[in-house]
């Protein structure tokens, strides 16, 4: 093995960095934005703060010239019954500086759409086709907002709260439930065996 | 390193590899069932000639739905479908999740759990690199280094055995502490195999670093820069490989890393070969972690004080009508969690991984969103496939290290 190697100091002082994204930053977007930006109390000195969703794309252009360089992660939280129902979390991180800030934007069951942040962030892609798969809320402006974990001919939104655990057949319309079906391909003819219905209902005649 | 040895530089620019137009161009799919795939992921190419122009992965095939799996079952149930995500890796997830859980709960786990947790993660890490080494040895072609890698590997699996009696998914830690003591002579079983690290790894060295064949096919392949990875939000080994030097257990301590001596590997180049060098010194690096863990483990309980979320002792159940109780309505409802949100990022051997938890006070998540560092490293590799060879390919999806039970949950 070689010799000792000299690695460039890693980052540090994240806790320090926090305290100033809650002291500085913050205060200084909730100036600029006025009412789309909502401060929310920092539970485990983890600072967030609640976006409109037609803010959301000033905000995040807004931060990312202010250096918040990685989107760490969107996801969806299914708050029912309250309302608004929806939740569309973004973790921003800023590297070197280390500083992290959460947006929460809160979405209307009735119109689940916030705009896309993927021309500002290429991870936010897949991540937001994730929560369109899981949720159905869409991402006004994505360039591909299909299906990512679910089969694209899927019917329902599994990680809604009133989705049943047990799958489609459980609880949603009759529709759904025969579309939902194993999909395996059909074979010209339909020969036995590959009619890619579940095992009872496998006939093949 | 002393010396680069290639077979020569020429390679690349052979005429018939010099394809112009779009007139060759031509759609190949591979995968899902492609060794070569790493599991179970499915690229679709746009090729000219053997040249990638345009690469597409598709994710999904391993969706099992752990999130939502989670949130029906209570807290310490869901550890163990945590554990399945990142199989790779699970004393991964389920420190990231005992921890949100724990900053949830505002408890703080007794100082012999923390570094045996510690030490047992620094394990899971060289585990999966080893994992990591020998198929990607063995995709790009040397079959020995999949033995040596798996025989090493096997000892941290037998580690893990005795101390909660299953190899791979071990749902070891809970929330409060551990599931049980170590038991008595494993910090000599531990010693005894980290004697061996040192030696197999000069081995596997010696096979690789300087074999042709080897730099041939990692060196200058599927480059990214440090912006690129930076937006295309990479991290862990692969955002290190391009001279990052962000690492989640020095930037965010968790769990006591910061009362720990360890450096940060870090490479230039961001190639394939920068990603193996820097993962075969983060075995080194969590080599040190656990020597210095073994060193300074103290004794005393392994879990809380707290019997409405641990666990009585066996013992004390048959005797006391009280440690009954407890017994009964941990196993059967579990304990509430304070209603509130809580990220938890942590360094797993792929990147950060974060666990978003979100509680309503009740005994079951409301949701656990796991932000899988491979998740986003999958989709950042067609930056490094466009534009490379077809078997490249193979070279790059092997060194970004995608796990697709992370991947797709």
């Amino acid at each position: 093995m070689s010799g000792p190697r000299h690695y460039p100091e890693p980052y540090r002082g994240g806790a320090a960095a926090l305290a100033h994204v809650r002291d500085a930053i913050v205060p200084a977007l909730v100036e600029a934005f006025g009412d789309g930006v909502e401060p929310m109390e920092t539970p485990f000195d983890q600072p967030q703060v609640r976006v409109a969703p037609d803010k959301l794309e000033p905000v995040a252009r807004w931060l990312k010239e202010r250096g918040f360089n990685m989107l760490v992660d969107v996801g969806g939280v299914d708050y029912l019954p309250r309302t608004p129902r929806f939740e569309v979390v973004y973790h921003l991180l800023a590297l070197p500086q280390l500083w992290r800030l959460r947006l929460r934007v809160p979405v209307e069951e009735a119109q689940p759409e916030v705009p896309t942040v993927s021309h500002l962030w290429p991870a936010a892609d897949p991540a937001e086709r994730e929560v369109w798969d899981l949720f159905g809320i869409r991402f006004a402006g994505h360039p591909n907002l299909t299906r990512i974990l679910m089969p694209d001919d899927w019917v329902g939104h599994p990680l809604r709260q009133d989705y049943p655990l047990q799958g489609p057949r459980a609880g949603l319309p009759a529709h759904a439930a025969d579309r939902n079906r194993y999909h395996a391909p059909k074979l010209p003819g339909h020969p036995p065996g590959t009619t890619g219905l579940p095992g009872g209902a496998k006939g093949g005649k | 390193m002393s010396q680069v040895i290639r077979s020569g530089d020429y390679d690349l620019d052979l005429q018939e590899l010099q394809i112009d137009g779009e007139g060759d161009r031509m759609t190949l799919s591979v995968g899902p069932h492609h060794p070569s795939t790493h599991g179970v992921l499915r690229v679709v190419l746009e090729i000219e000639g053997e040249r990638i122009v345009k690469a597409t992965p598709e994710i999904g095939f391993l969706h099992t739905g752990i999130e939502k799996t989670a949130e029906h079952l209570t807290w310490t149930q869901a550890i163990t479908v945590i554990d399945r995500m990142d199989y790779l890796a699970p004393m991964s997830n389920n420190l990231g999740y005992v921890l949100a859980v724990e900053k949830l709960l505002g408890i703080e786990v007794p100082a012999r759990a923390r570094i045996v947790r510690v030490l047992l993660t620094e394990l899971q890490r060289i585990a999966s690199h080893l994992v990591w080494l020998g198929t990607t040895a063995l995709d790009i072609g040397s079959q020995s280094v999949l033995m040596y890698a798996f025989d090493l590997r096997e000892g941290i699996l037998d580690l893990f055995e005795e101390v909660a009696g299953a190899r791979m998914h071990q749902s070891y830690f809970r929330v409060g502490g551990l599931a049980q003591d170590i038991p008595e002579g494993f910090e000599d079983q531990v010693r005894r195999f980290l004697d061996r690290v040192p030696e197999r790894m000069r081995e596997i060295r010696a096979i690789l670093d300087e074999n042709p064949i080897w730099l041939d096919r990692l060196k200058g392949v599927g480059a990214i820069s440090a912006d690129k990875a930076i937006a295309l939000g990479v991290t862990g080994p692969n955002l290190r490989a391009c001279g990052v030097p962000y690492d989640v257990r020095k930037a965010f301590p968790y769990a006591g890393y910061d009362e720990f001596e360890f450096d940060v590997p870090v490479a230039e180049n961001g190639d394939c070969y920068d990603r193996y060098i820097v993962r075969v010194e983060e075995i080194m690096e969590s080599y040190r972690i656990c020597r210095q863990a073994l060193a300074r483990l103290p004794g005393g309980p392994v879990v809380v004080d707290d019997r409405k979320i641990v666990l009585p002792p066996k013992p004390e159940v048959r005797e006391s009508m009280e440690a009954l109780i407890h017994h009964f309505k941990l196993v059967s409802y579990g304990f509430d969690v304070p209603a509130g949100e809580v990220y938890q990022a942590l360094e797993s051997p792929r990147g950060e991984i974060g666990f978003y938890v979100v509680s309503n006070g009740k005994n079951k998540p409301w949701r656990v969103r796991v932000r899988g560092p491979a998740f986003y490293n999958t989709f950042a590799m067609p930056a490094m496939m466009e534009g490379a060879l077809l078997a490249d390919m193979v070279a790059i999806i092997a060194s970004v290290d995608p796990v697709f039970g992370e991947v797709d949950r």
